[in-house]
């Protein structure tokens, strides 16, 4: 792997810029792997680093069937944050939180994490009672968080509005500073940089169509729109199209798929210094590093594989915007697009084995998935590699449906969603 | 938005409906005598479908009924809707288009 830094820069400067390499190969399909990661996303291409960079098991390959990072990680909000309620969920989460630390680093790829703070904002009384609850239970959790009244918020966020007489008027706010935002594309390219140079297939353009079992009951190939490609050890990290891709093996999950919408205006100068976010009145505001504000909207109401919503969605998070920072009101929207989210009925995801052998899932992210990219690849490769669940994901299974052991963090209101 | 077509009031916009989930989940008709797999079944476990879904849909701000609706997910253009009770219409069992 050609390493990355201002030394290898000023070479380039003098050198004309002639020598940057490809960060991956343009993999041709093996016959046979001792690992299969299904999906190319941010998620997926985790998995496969941490399978050869802590397992050991190179002989991986990322079956994508579009290109990687095309999905929901090209098309999230980017946003980075753990303050969930429940212990299973805090562990999770935070598990991530601690990997995005020195991400960069240890991939010699600069993601553009940058912790400037989630603040989530409290418009009633049971909106302050909810979010205290929060902080309390974050902190017995080791989670940072913490209580602003509205003036503090103003401190930290200038542009908000905390005026008394707008229809849902800021009445505190909780703020995450470990929390904040990175360059999602920059994580997909990084975890294939740096899992290719450990000797990863990485494989676009290859569609998975069966996934075959032995007499036992096992995996033992895939069938792609590249040929069939052996392997006993198969995680699936498909997303917004996980129950179809798991379907192939006949397994059946409690997952909906949705349109989760998402926009950017035109890039302006420096004006939106944190995350802001408002479940109440849905409206999630942060600004990349390149200027453009970027604003999360909701799910549609219906299921669908589209990767497009309907205008009034967004309309109704804009006009939340607007109230909120009156300042933003002739801003320009750019783009807006959709991506497909895999919702589960207690919005936490699954992670671990399924009832085929040798068969692994991470999925059930819905509209929250971006942030724990590091951890969740980072665990299911555990998983993959030792034949068991990690500890921190075994009450993330799949029969805690079964067995109404949920982890609700919709009931929780703690998930944005 | 989505032009729905209400069987009871005729086309009208989507804000006025409310999606209800996939249609013709019956619920276990003894459920003291349920298995936990066929009550997880009834209570998490749908098709979500990539291609032609069944799903429930109401008019909520018209004229206030369920109805059920056969949609393709992979376009989101309603191939029928049709009332409660009724059968879903032969053309679910074609493939999408």
């Amino acid at each position: 792997m050609q390493k990355y830094s201002a030394w290898a820069l000023l070479k380039e400067a003098f050198g004309g810029q002639q020598g940057w390499q490809s960060q991956w190969r343009r993999a041709t399909p093996q016959p046979e792997y001792d690992a299969i990661i299904i999906g190319g996303g941010g998620h997926g291409l985790a998995a496969a680093y941490y399978l050869a960079a802590e397992h050991g098991i190179t002989r991986t390959a990322v079956l994508e069937k579009s290109w990687i990072g095309g999905g929901s990680t090209g098309r999230n909000t980017t946003i980075v944050r753990s303050n969930y309620l429940f212990d299973e969920s805090a562990r999770l989460y935070n598990h991530a939180l601690d990997l995005w630390q020195d991400l960069s680093q240890v991939l010699n790829y600069n993601v553009m994490y940058s912790p400037r703070g989630v603040m989530m904002l409290a418009h009633g009384v049971h909106d302050v009672q909810v979010l205290k609850r929060h902080i309390h239970a974050n902190r017995c959790n080791g989670v940072t968080n913490e209580w602003l009244s509205p003036e503090e918020a103003k401190a930290f966020c200038p542009p908000l509005n905390i005026e008394p007489n707008i229809r849902y008027p800021v009445l505190g706010a909780a703020l995450q500073r470990r929390g904040g935002t990175a360059r999602h594309d920059a994580v997909a390219w990084g975890y294939a940089r740096a899992a290719d140079a450990l000797g990863v297939d990485i494989i676009e353009n290859c569609e998975v169509t069966g996934i075959r079992r032995d007499a036992s009951g096992a995996v033992e190939a895939v069938e792609t729109s590249r040929g069939l490609i052996r392997g006993r050890r198969i995680g699936v990290s498909a997303a917004g199209f996980s129950s179809v891709v798991i379907g192939l093996a006949g397994v059946r999950l409690p997952i909906e798929s949705f349109p989760l919408q998402a926009l950017v205006s035109e890039p302006v100068k420096p004006v939106m210094p944190c995350v802001v976010m408002s479940n109440s009145i849905h409206a999630y505001i942060s600004q990349s590093d390149k200027g453009e504000l970027v604003i999360g909207a909701g799910t549609d109401a219906y299921t669908s594989y589209t990767q497009r919503g309907a205008l009034h969605v967004n309309s109704h998070t804009l006009s939340a915007i607007c109230e909120l920072f009156p300042a933003l009101r002739r801003m320009r929207m750019l783009r807006n697009w959709a991506g497909t989210v895999d919702v589960t009925p207690d919005r936490s995801p699954i992670i671990g084995k399924t009832p085929v052998p040798g068969l692994y899932v991470n999925c059930g992210w819905g509209t929250g998935g971006f942030k724990a990219t590091p951890g969740a690849g980072h665990l299911l490769a555990w998983t993959m590699a030792h034949d068991e669940p990690h500890p921190i994901v075994a009450p993330f299974n799949i029969e805690r449906f079964r067995d109404g052991r949920l982890i609700d963090e919709a009931a929780a209101a703690a998930v944005a969603h | 938005m989505l032009i729905i077509n209400c069987p009871y009031c005729g086309p009208r916009p989507e804000l006025e409906f409310s999606y209800a989930g996939q249609a013709h989940v019956a619920r276990p008709a003894d459920p003291a005598a349920t298995g936990d797999d066929e009550w997880t079944a009834y209570l998490y476990l749908r098709t979500n479908t990539r291609g032609v879904h069944a799903e429930r849909w109401r008019h909520a701000r018209g004229c206030a009924r369920f109805f059920n609706a056969l949609r393709d997910t992979t376009t989101d253009r309603f191939v029928a809707t049709y009332r409660s009770g009724e059968a879903p219409p032969a053309i679910a069992t074609e493939a999408a288009p």
